[in-house]
């Protein structure tokens, strides 16, 4: 049976999915990326093999995330695409006919609009990570609440209190502030899911037309606090897809899956890739006055990719 | 002997420097803005001052290590801060311990005399009026030359065969026209140019993205301060055009005016009847001029907190809607992290093929 591999590797998590020549998820895996995306990626990758039945044959893989370069040369990847045509792709073969989509992940978030399956409008957040993931970790992690059980919390929420949502320093010296003054905390957590949904929607969603079906993906869609808060505010009842946490490696397959359709084969090599040593070190370019910190990775002692570059110097030509 | 340093700014310092040396002053040629650029101009700039400010204030800083004693620059028009930015940096420079001079020209429309006073100040050889106005010609010769080279490497670099060779040809002819010092020898650098453009392997029939790119003029004319953002989309495949070029904004302001700013403030009547400084008003008119023209988007660019380019902005949210074409915002700071607009600028390529091949079935498919 043919099956195509996509890997997200974030910030915060790094995804791997199979999925079958239908379109079904085979095995779906989130691992934490801990800082160490080359090991991750391969414990998952071993994973991944170990629950694929042994008729499955890999045709197609595709990368995405911001590790995606990386990941692409490793695993011999025939796409590597940025995470937000990933995003639309999944969103679109799972939710058809979905018109805007709300991601949410550990350092970005970005919204998507859609209209008869094509992406028409997007928007990233720029300078500001008041609204991503991280920030409700390190939150969790300051109340000494797990991050899962953040969202069920907000929901015990009798009143609401207003936490500024701007910046992330001043919500936090917000959200001290209002617990010292003795405010509950289902409460507290309550206001700071609606302070980040304020914000996406200023910052991110600002001036689009938010029309029905709405997904809501990516790992903080796991949080029903947030959930909740995002349909108060906008009136409409929001979609949470099955694969919410995944979707950017679905989204990899499926383009894989349509990339090796057009070329007939595939440059994955192989799970025996996970055997492999890789190391990486990086150097400063000194061509020219950029100076560019320029990376490189390894496998078995061969360069197999560079980046960091502003010019095509130390590019690889394929061969 | 003066020494003189300007802006860098894009590749005209090639024909500054030709003039300040024809006129007699030494050139402190200013670096490309790089890391050590920012990091000076960050360090002594006040933290609400935007990038450009920054970068120029690390440029002056660079060259008066260098004994540079005067600084040519332009004022600004309409109300943007940027007009009393020269007069800033002048100040911090002396606060520093370096004693330099400003010279700061503003329209000579409205002030000629004024204008008359800043050239004989850096006439140091004592040039005859028609002498100094055969250099000023000679100088803007050069920089329409190097304009029509860059134009050419917009429209060569998304077809070229193999990748990079599009900017090396730039580089080399730019080079040449470095060299020539007279109108003849510019033309024919010109020329040399022009051929070596035309004699890269090209593939015909990619189809390529045409982009117009617009915003305010110190991120727009540099490319170390946007990230090179015209050398990516072409490695994707996209062909730039660009609003602004110095010659135009020249012209625009010291001289007759082009067509092109006359037609852009026309195009941005309905959304954008004032002057709101800055390029806040070209950057409206431009993106409706360039939807009607069948573009397939528009990207703006513009400095973290500049607010005429901020007010643009929200307007663009409508021009786009009602003029049908996609519009993709960069705000530029600090970061020389590059990921982040790769990703951007790739999902935003992505959309616009996507865009064009539906519309093309759409237009293929009988009603």
């Amino acid at each position: 049976m043919k099956a195509y591999l996509g890997v997200d590797v974030g910030s915060v998590s790094t995804n791997i999915v199979v999925i079958d020549d239908d379109g079904e998820v085979l095995v779906n895996l989130y691992l934490r990326t801990n800082g160490r995306p080359i090991e991750t990626i391969k414990n998952g990758l071993k994973e991944t093999a170990a629950q694929l039945d042994s008729q499955v044959e890999i045709a197609g893989a595709g990368t995405t995330g911001s590790g995606r370069y990386l990941a692409g040369v490793m695993i011999g990847a025939d796409v590597i695409k940025n995470e937000i045509t990933a995003h639309a792709v999944a969103a679109s073969t799972m939710v058809p006919g979905v018109q805007t989509v709300l991601e949410i992940g550990g350092q970005d978030s970005k919204i998507i609009i859609l209209r008869n399956g094509i992406v028409t409008d997007f928007a990233m957040n720029t300078v500001c990570a008041a609204g991503t993931g991280s920030f409700l970790d390190q939150q969790a992690a300051r109340l000494n609440i797990p991050i899962s059980d953040f969202g069920a919390l907000a929901l015990k929420s009798k009143n609401t209190v207003r936490i500024a949502g701007r910046c992330t320093v001043f919500a936090e010296s917000d959200m001290i502030h209002k617990q010292q003054m003795g405010h509950p905390l289902p409460d507290i957590i309550n206001g700071l899911c609606e302070a980040l949904v304020r914000n996406y929607l200023n910052n991110v969603g600002k001036g689009k037309e938010l029309l029905e079906p709405i997904v809501f993906q990516g790992g903080v869609a796991a949080n029903v606090g947030i959930k909740a808060a995002f349909e108060r505010e906008l009136g409409k009842p929001v979609i949470i897809p099955k694969y919410f946490n995944v979707m950017g490696a679905v989204g990899a397959a499926q383009l894989a899956k349509e990339e090796t359709l057009k070329t007939g084969k595939t440059k994955f090599k192989g799970f025996a890739i996970t055997d492999l040593p890789h190391q990486t070190s990086s150097f400063q370019c000194d061509g020219c006055s950029n100076a560019c910190e320029v990376v490189e990775i390894y496998e078995q002692g061969k360069v197999i990719g560079r980046w960091g570059n502003r010019c095509p110097r130390w590019d690889i030509v394929d061969n | 002997m003066r020494k003189v340093t300007f802006p860098h700014m894009g590749h005209s310092y090639i024909a500054f420097k030709m003039l300040m040396e024809d006129m007699g002053n030494e050139v402190i040629l200013p670096p490309r803005p790089s890391k050590k650029t920012l990091d000076l101009g960050v360090k002594y700039a006040p933290e609400f001052a935007c990038l450009p400010y920054k970068i120029l204030l690390g440029t002056y800083l660079e060259t008066a290590a260098k004994g540079m004693d005067t600084i040519v620059t332009s004022g600004g028009s309409g109300p943007c801060r940027a007009g009393h930015y020269a007069h800033l940096h002048q100040a911090i420079l002396r606060s520093l311990g370096h004693n330099v001079d400003l010279v700061c020209f503003e329209s000579p429309k409205k002030h000629p005399i004024d204008f008359y006073r800043k050239i004989q100040k850096l006439n140091s050889a004592r040039l005859s009026i028609r002498s100094v106005i055969k250099a000023i010609k000679r100088g803007w010769h050069k920089l329409k030359a190097l304009d029509h080279m860059e134009r050419l490497s917009h429209k060569i670099r998304p077809r070229e065969l193999k990748k990079g060779t599009t900017s090396k040809v730039y580089r080399q002819t730019q080079a040449w026209l470095d060299e020539a010092r007279t109108h003849e020898q510019i033309a024919e650098a010109e020329a040399a140019g022009v051929k070596a453009f035309q004699d890269i392997p090209q593939d015909p029939n990619r189809s390529v993205l045409k982009v117009g790119l617009v915003g305010e003029i110190y991120v727009l004319l540099e490319p170390a301060s946007n990230l090179e953002i015209e050398e990516t989309l072409g490695h994707m495949g996209v062909e730039v055009e660009r609003s602004m070029f110095l010659t135009g904004w020249t012209r625009d302001n010291l001289g007759k005016g082009t067509e092109e700013l006359a037609s852009a403030i026309e195009a941005a009547q309905p959304y954008l009847p004032e002057l709101i400084g800055g390029h806040g008003r070209d950057t409206v008119g431009h993106t409706v001029l360039y939807s009607k023209r069948n573009f397939d988007g528009v990207i703006q660019i513009a400095p973290f907190t500049c607010i005429p380019e901020i007010v643009a902005r929200t307007i663009l949210t409508k021009v786009s809607k009602i003029h049908n074409i996609p519009v993709l915002t960069f705000f530029l700071d600090e970061q020389t992290g590059k990921a982040g607009m790769v990703t951007r600028l790739e999902a935003f390529v992505d959309l616009l093929r996507r865009r064009k091949q539906y519309q093309a079935l759409e237009q293929a498919a009988p009603t």
